[in-house]
């Protein structure tokens, strides 16, 4: 168990719901959910949720810690938003989604190798190096994710279309050498640290 | 006319050799035509898209577009923040209402926005490229310069997510929005308006870690507008466009389709129907060719 979750263990006890509303994005609207199921049913990965929205709403009242931050439900979300405008009692669900995901990523509950965990987190390492997102890294980088066997015959597979995409211009190889960035990639660095430093304080991750 | 200003954001994948690179030419030859005047954000940064929420938490991303916001309020100061990228747009957008709203985030924010030498006070204004067109311009003055209306065509206007929700456009319904409709209209061709998948997901980043499920929705998207008897797609989304156009091969060979709609933006649309060439309107950089639109330029 990692150091940041049995902290949180002790600190909430049995406190599930509180838990989510102190730490978790916009967390303090779960309880407002009325179970109605418009969000399970709007959703265009809905089959592939392990638990729905809706059933995860529940399941944190109902105190389901462990089920519920081990789950790789949350990860299905593709941020359409049409949880968030269908919602009668007008919940940010898209963003609670977003924040359980984060929050079990944090604690090291998610699910490991989960592949959209993976991909967010490969995301953030490169927009992160150059204040920029340098598409080509970051595709080689999925690619790659499962060692370098596998990162082969993902690239094999994909050569057509990334063929296609490096002869409509929409696709440079020389980027792996360079490639876009921010002027003030130190200063953005050091924002991102102090932004981090300040959450980590807010959210009793640190004192 | 006097032209109209604007701070624009263009977004990682609108940046040269990336993946919506093609949309840009458009973009210029459509402002110029309409005297909308594009001032690019000095050094601006990614807003860390719908995907950045895994690894970054919330203060991170929205110190990120803060830093977009207090770049436009030292470098342009009275213009609103536009960009062509929904992903941008409502991560930018959602940071300065969430700002405005809560004290205790701006104050936060302003304190990590100091180790960049940055302070935002709050007073910039997001939106999106549609929003200027439909607000600022108007149908009406959008229509004026079309010199080649694109007769004949029969297009599915494809307006996805991020455009459309959780803000979309004013006046519009997040179901079934019309302006995508007007827009094929007002260039002359015909708009498939019974397209079913006019407001659906595309699969957004997890065409990339699930692209199983993903293909799922693209194959959805392509054969509605072949039902519907469409020439081509078009989308303001540079996300929808990749994914819609680059993934029916893949979807061909998995499945046996036959799929090989063309995928355009609004923006070449316009440009063409404005009398700009295929060069303009960044057609050599669509995948599926859009040949009806080269036969239009002939």
């Amino acid at each position: 168990m990692s150091e940041l979750n049995q902290k949180a263990v002790a600190k909430y006890e049995n406190n599930f719901l509180r838990e989510v509303e102190e730490r978790v994005e916009d967390g303090e609207w779960v309880k407002m959910c009325m179970q109605c199921g418009v969000c399970a049913g709007s959703c265009p990965l809905g089959n592939a949720w392990e638990h729905s929205p809706q059933k995860l709403f529940r399941m944190i009242m109902a105190g389901k810690r462990e089920e519920v931050l081990t789950s790789d439900a949350m990860w299905m979300c593709t941020s359409c938003y049409s949880c968030i405008v269908r919602c009668p009692r007008k919940l940010p669900i898209t963003h609670i989604m977003h924040g359980l995901a984060h929050y079990s990523h944090r604690l090291e509950l998610a699910p490991k190798g989960q592949p959209t965990r993976e991909l967010a987190r490969i995301f953030w390492q490169n927009l992160v190096k150059t204040g920029r997102v340098n598409e080509l890294k970051f595709s080689l980088a999925v690619y790659f994710k499962d060692g370098f066997v596998q990162g082969i015959k993902n690239l094999l597979s994909m050569q057509g279309i990334a063929l296609g995409l490096v002869k409509a211009r929409r696709l440079n190889p020389m980027e792996i050498i360079g490639g876009h960035k921010c002027r003030d990639i130190g200063g953005i660095q050091k924002m991102l640290a102090k932004a981090r430093e300040i959450e980590d304080r807010r959210q009793g991750f640190t004192s | 006319m006097a032209k109209k200003n604007y701070a624009f954001y263009p977004g990682c994948s609108s940046q040269k050799g990336a993946s919506a690179s093609n949309f840009v030419p458009s973009i210029g030859v459509m402002c110029d035509k309409l005297d909308i005047q594009l001032n690019e954000i000095p050094d601006w940064n990614c807003c860390s898209a719908s995907i950045g929420y895994g690894e970054g938490g919330q203060l991170s991303r929205l110190v990120l577009n803060a830093r977009n916001l207090a770049l436009v309020e030292q470098n342009l100061p009275g213009q609103d923040l536009v960009s062509g990228c929904p992903a941008c747009w409502l991560s930018t957008r959602e940071t300065a209402e969430k700002l405005n709203e809560v004290d205790s985030l701006m104050a936060d924010t302003n304190e990590a926005l100091k180790e960049a030498g940055l302070h935002l006070s709050g007073t910039v204004k997001a939106r999106h490229l549609i929003e200027v067109l439909i607000e600022d311009v108007g149908f009406e003055a959008m229509k004026e310069p079309v010199v080649k209306p694109l007769e004949g065509l029969k297009i599915a206007g494809y307006v996805g997510c991020q455009t459309n929700r959780p803000f979309g456009i004013a006046g519009e319904s997040f179901e079934n929005p019309q302006y995508l409709d007007k827009m094929i209209e007002m260039v002359g061709a015909e708009a498939a308006t019974g397209y079913e998948q006019k407001v659906t997901c595309c699969g957004g980043a997890l065409a990339f870690s699930e692209p199983e499920k993903s293909q799922k929705q693209i194959r959805d998207i392509v054969e509605s507008a072949y039902d519907h008897g469409a020439d081509m797609i078009v989308t303001p989304c540079q996300l929808c466009q990749a994914n819609v156009e680059i993934y029916q091969s893949e979807i061909n060979k998995k499945q046996g389709t036959k799929l090989a709609m063309p995928v355009v933006y609004y923006s070449q649309l316009m440009t063409v129907a404005y009398g700009g060439n295929s060069k303009q309107a960044g057609l050599d950089g669509n995948i599926l060719r859009p040949q009806k639109l080269f036969d239009i330029i002939k």
